[in-house]
């Protein structure tokens, strides 16, 4: 299955969604629309931080064509001394973020929902609703947020006892710190800052919501997850899961902030107030305010070494913006900081720190790239004071078979030192750099490593043998990053039959069995290994069907190029039986062929990068442009090369915007100060380089094809190989993101 | 919904007529890159709105007998980019022109309605301001001519009166040896917004500057010609110390603002950076070297 002569696996085949997104004909989440639809808007709260006496919604509801106003009255409650759980996420929080119950915590946080017969009339409802707000002090910063006197968010959060915003510590540990650094002949320390971050997806989030006479709930929505929008939604208006169909949209980009809802239990109970199908869309501005971003944070990693780059301790305290609510991503700091390195002694910390911003979201490898900022900086200026190659401090301490990591895991195979290789022989590497090449330009080359978990988890496919002849293959998660064109690959070389007789699509909550997120860097994997057992089942059928016409056994028949065929001379002399020869006697002998499978998938091995760029610094202006960048990453096997190059390079996008100029920039009132993608500056086209994908296969043997996740490892690398090839351009060292133009001309004027 | 009434009158007259009769509740649609996005904000409700894109004199380019250039206030960048004198004549103006948005943009984006808009942040106000520029304004009242740079009163705020549109820009004619550049400084390579701008007009004899004149954007509340500038410019070779000097003048002429596209500190050192910059493409051009 894994040999360099396949028909389909491994090859760059036309993208399944690839015509109707170009033609414009594929279905986005504010696509779809019922007859007798009715709009609804969100009232958003103005101060970041306010008790709700009351709301009085009775003038909203008097204006003529409204139909309905929903408030945190009517959404289940789930009271704050009991937590429940729906994967990660704590539906205490969620219920609270989806809208506002006792409190106002961010600018921006829902309060009310009108649904009306137009969106103008609709909004114009919200604004006749009077909320009666205590106003309290607002605090944003980590470092404001963890003063004793700041301001409390919640009652019920404590840390060491006393009223706090830290609401959970996670501690990973491994040896012994102290005795680790105690050995060492060079020990830095340093601490660093990075900004929240929105994943900026085009697709603002939307839906529409049918609200039937007799109860049953259809959802239209753009999501990663249909299976998460039906539980969430459940678990927020108390419609059983039954009742509930979730119809997946083409998502126009998630990152893991689709992980969540926000709209979908709110149009729902506003579609049964009012008995009409109702549809939302979010704007630009309500997406930056009030969905995503990931943390911002506060870090310091402390690392000693001996004298031959041996790395004997690392400490990392790694502070946390959760947003209003609690719940950020500190397990991605926390286990992934030294996960590439054997290190005998680890103690990494981390900090869940509340303040009145949006509730963060999931986004691309959660936390990770953070806590790889700050690890990776530090080991770049540890190699420059020993005097070694950075690329040769990291190969020294690649993490072993069999190692024991700081979050609890021991592991196998391991692929990082590949990685490093990739970058150390690669041309980009050994190429020389002309740092000076001409008056006020300066350039630098930086390298960093990551290190990304990767998961498994339930997936469940059904494959089909139409009439025919020809396939249909059904899974259950969101296509985000070419899972069908991966599928179909799969399929078509497992089935032997050409890839154009393939149908790859996405089932709904009703017509597939469970599956959960696309999120982890899961999707291909968990898939592709369903799709596998599935397509199996179906040629063991129809090597039944086939012994059967012939009256052999069925273990004397093969599968072989999309036929059936006996499997040898003393099975006897028969003509081949096709995929269509045998779906055209289907009936006769034994009815409709297919299978489907269901699974918790295990066996994702984690995922290592490591990545090469060179910066170029305009020492006037203070603007850093990235001229050339290359990412080495083992990918098992890339069933389509096309999508994998897609998530390493776009990883490496959202990275370099991470690092030079994406940043949630608040005003003193607590407000979000450019909730737009004019002044959230995500790099565009012309900012980046073409990147280079260096795409290692070394097939992971937990998997039917070798998969092993890639969407997640590109995005962690690249603020910290930026960081370091700055500083390699200017001598000097930054230790906060973004280097935005005005931050790094202060630091070159010293 | 409130319904607005689409207007497009064919002649100027017409339109200074519905624009007095609408009595502040009309709005003039050049390109509508800016006026759409306003609407969509909600931050303006215009009851009517009056397109002049169907008025020759104000999509019109036309190179009169004396060198002189006349720009219709509603001429797009790309059309203004296909005539085949003007960006020959003045490639500092076409390029903070062009350099608004994207191709998409481009096709709508007048230098009218930039000007119009009021923002301090304007690309091609500093470079028309470098350039001379003579405006063209007719109301209720007739017809009227103002210098380009006592147009903007204040962010968003123009020296228009009730019920006047911009008709054009005059770009005075050249004389030989001349040459203007406009430079923008902006954390991306595309698509965002200027953090400063510097406009430079150059006429030289011998490699002696004999005039100039140069822009400002993004600095101050209004874009600013800086005088100063120009003076320690002319009469020099463009030497060390005259770039220098200049380059002082840019930043003490700065007025700016922090707030989320820049710092005070940031944005007065980078006005110095650009004027240096943007005066030896300028002089480049003037002594026919690009
Ligand atoms: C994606 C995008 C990118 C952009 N990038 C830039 C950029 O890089 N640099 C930049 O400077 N701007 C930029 N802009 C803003 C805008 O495109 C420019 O300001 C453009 O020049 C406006 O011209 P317009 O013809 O579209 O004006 P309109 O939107 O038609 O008009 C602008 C304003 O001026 C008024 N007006 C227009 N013409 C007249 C007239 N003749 N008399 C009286 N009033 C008038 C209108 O009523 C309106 O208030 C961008 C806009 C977008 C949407």
């Amino acid at each position: 299955m894994n040999a360099i002569d396949n028909k389909w696996i491994g090859k760059r085949t036309i993208r399944p969604d690839g015509a109707d997104k170009v033609t414009g004909r594929a279905g986005y989440s504010a696509d779809h629309n019922m007859p007798g639809q009715i709009w609804g808007r969100v009232l958003r709260s103005p101060h970041p931080h306010a008790v709700i006496r009351g709301i009085d919604t009775s003038k909203a509801e008097a204006l003529p064509g409204v139909k309905a106003v929903v408030t945190a009255k009517d959404i289940v409650d789930f009271p704050l001394d009991k937590s429940v759980m729906l994967g990660i996420q704590d539906m205490r929080w969620m219920c609270r973020n989806v809208m506002a119950r006792e409190k106002a915590l961010f600018h921006g946080h829902p309060v009310a929902a009108v649904a009306a017969i137009s969106e103008e009339v609709a909004e114009a409802a919200c604004k006749l609703i009077e909320v009666d707000y205590e106003v309290l002090p607002h605090v944003i910063e980590i470092e404001d947020a963890i003063k004793p006197d700041a301001p409390i968010l919640h009652d019920f959060v404590r840390h060491e006892g006393k009223p706090s915003n830290i609401a959970t510590t996670m501690v990973n540990k491994l040896g012994d710190v102290e005795a680790g650094f105690a050995q060492a002949d060079l020990i830095i320390e340093r601490s660093f800052k990075t900004r929240p971050v929105h994943q900026g997806y085009i697709e603002p989030h939307a839906c529409t919501v049918s609200y039937a006479a007799d109860g049953r709930v259809t959802i239209w929505s753009s999501s990663q997850g249909q299976f998460m929008v039906r539980a969430m939604t459940s678990l927020l208006t108390g419609i059983p899961q039954s009742n509930i169909r979730a119809i997946p949209a083409e998502i126009g980009g998630g990152f893991g902030a689709k992980t969540i809802i926000y709209l979908e239990p709110v149009a729902v109970l506003l579609a049964k107030k009012s008995g009409r199908p109702v549809k939302m869309v979010m704007s630009r501005d309500e997406v930056f305010r009030a969905t995503g971003p990931t943390s911002g944070s506060m870090s310091t990693v402390k690392i000693g070494v001996k004298n031959d780059g041996t790395i004997v301790a690392a400490q990392g305290t790694f502070y946390l913006q959760a947003g209003g609510l609690p719940g950020s991503p500190l397990r991605g700091p926390v286990g992934c900081s030294f996960s590439p390195y054997h290190i005998e002694n680890v103690l990494s910390v981390g900090y869940d720190v509340v303040s009145n911003r949006s509730k963060v979201a999931a986004y691309r490898a959660p936390g990770a790239p953070l806590g790889a900022y700050a690890t990776e900086c530090v080991l770049d200026e540890i190699a420059e004071k020993l005097g070694m190659d950075k690329l040769e401090l990291r190969l020294k301490n690649t993490a072993k078979p069999g190692g024991k990591t700081v979050y609890g895991a021991t592991f196998g195979a391991i692929t990082f030192k590949e990685t490093v290789e990739a970058i150390k022989y690669h041309p980009h590497y050994t190429a020389p750099l002309d740092k000076n090449p001409s008056k006020g330009v300066v350039r630098g080359r930086g390298v960093a490593s990551g290190f990304w978990f990767n998961a498994g988890g339930e997936s469940s496919a059904q494959l089909n043998i139409t009439e025919d002849g020809n396939v249909n293959v059904t899974t259950g998660h969101p296509d985000v990053g070419g899972s069908r064109a991966s599928i179909a690959n799969v399929t078509a070389e497992l089935l032997g039959i050409d890839h154009s007789r393939i149908s790859v699509l996405i089932g709904d909550t009703s017509s597939i069995g469970f599956s959960n997120l696309t999120g982890g860097s899961r999707v291909t994997f968990a898939s592709a290994m369903v799709v596998t057992q599935s397509a199996e089942k179906v040629i063991g059928q129809l090597k039944e069907r086939a012994a059967k016409i012939w009256k052999i056994d069925p273990e004397a028949v093969i599968w072989d190029n999309g036929e059936a065929r006996p499997a040898g001379p003393n099975a006897g002399q028969f003509p081949p039986l096709t995929l269509k020869d045998l779906a055209a006697k289907a009936n006769e002998m034994g009815g409709p062929i297919g299978a489907g499978v269901q699974l918790n998938t295990t066996g994702a091995d984690p995922g290592f990068a490591t990545h090469c760029v060179d910066v170029e610094v305009d020492v006037d202006l203070g603007i850093v442009r990235v001229l050339r960048y290359t990412a080495a990453q083992d990918v098992g096997r890339a069933l389509h090369p096309d999508y994998v190059e897609g998530q390493i390079q776009g990883g490496v996008v959202q990275g370099i915007g991470w690092a030079l100029s994406e940043e949630y920039l608040y005003n003193a009132k607590g407000q979000l100060d450019n909730a737009s993608f004019l002044d959230y500056r995500m790099p565009v086209c012309s900012d980046v380089p073409m990147i280079e994908p260096i795409m290692l296969e070394i097939p992971n043997p937990k998997h039917p094809q070798g998969v092993r996740g890639v969407g997640e490892a590109p995005i962690v690398p690249p603020l910290a190989a930026i960081a370091n090839a700055i500083h390699d351009a200017l001598g000097k060292r930054f230790y906060s993101l973004p280097m935005s133009p005005p931050k790094v001309l202060a630091v070159i004027d010293g | 919904m409130t319904d607005i009434r689409y207007l497009a009158p064919p002649t100027l007259d017409e339109a200074v007529r519905a624009f007095a009769a609408a009595q502040g509740a009309a709005r003039i649609l050049a390109g509508g890159t800016d006026l759409l996005v306003q609407m969509r904000n909600g931050m303006v409700h215009p009851g009517t709105i009056i397109d002049i894109k169907k008025i020759p004199e104000m999509t019109s380019i036309t190179e009169a007998a004396d060198g002189s250039f006349w720009v219709g206030a509603a001429v797009s960048g790309a059309v203004l980019a296909e005539h085949p004198r003007f960006g020959k004549v003045w490639p500092g103006v076409l390029e903070a022109i062009n350099l608004i948005g994207s191709t998409q943009v481009q096709g709508r984006a007048s230098a009218g309605g930039n000007l119009c808009h009021g923002s301090p942040a304007a690309d091609s106000v500093p470079a028309m301001v470098a350039a001379g520029a003579v405006l063209t304004i007719a109301g209720p009242n007739g017809r009227r001519t103002m210098p380009v740079e006592a147009f903007p009163v204040g962010p968003g705020r123009t020296s228009l009166a009730a019920g006047e549109i911009l008709v054009g820009f005059t770009l005075p004619a050249r004389p030989a040896g001349s040459g203007d550049a406009y430079l923008r400084m902006i954390p991306r390579t595309e698509m965002d917004i200027a953090v400063v701008g510097v406009g430079v007009s150059l006429t030289m004899a011998g490699g002696v500057v004999t005039a100039a004149r140069v822009g400002l954007g993004a600095a101050a509340p209004t874009v600013l010609l800086v005088a100063d500038a120009a003076k320690v410019l002319v009469g020099s070779k463009l030497d060390d110390a005259a770039l220098n000097a200049a380059a002082a003048a840019c930043s003490a002429a700065c007025k700016p603002i922090d707030d989320k596209r820049g710092t005070i500190v940031y944005r007065t050192k980078v006005a110095a950076v650009l004027l240096k910059r943007a005066a030896a493409i300028a002089a480049d051009r003037a002594q026919g070297r690009a």
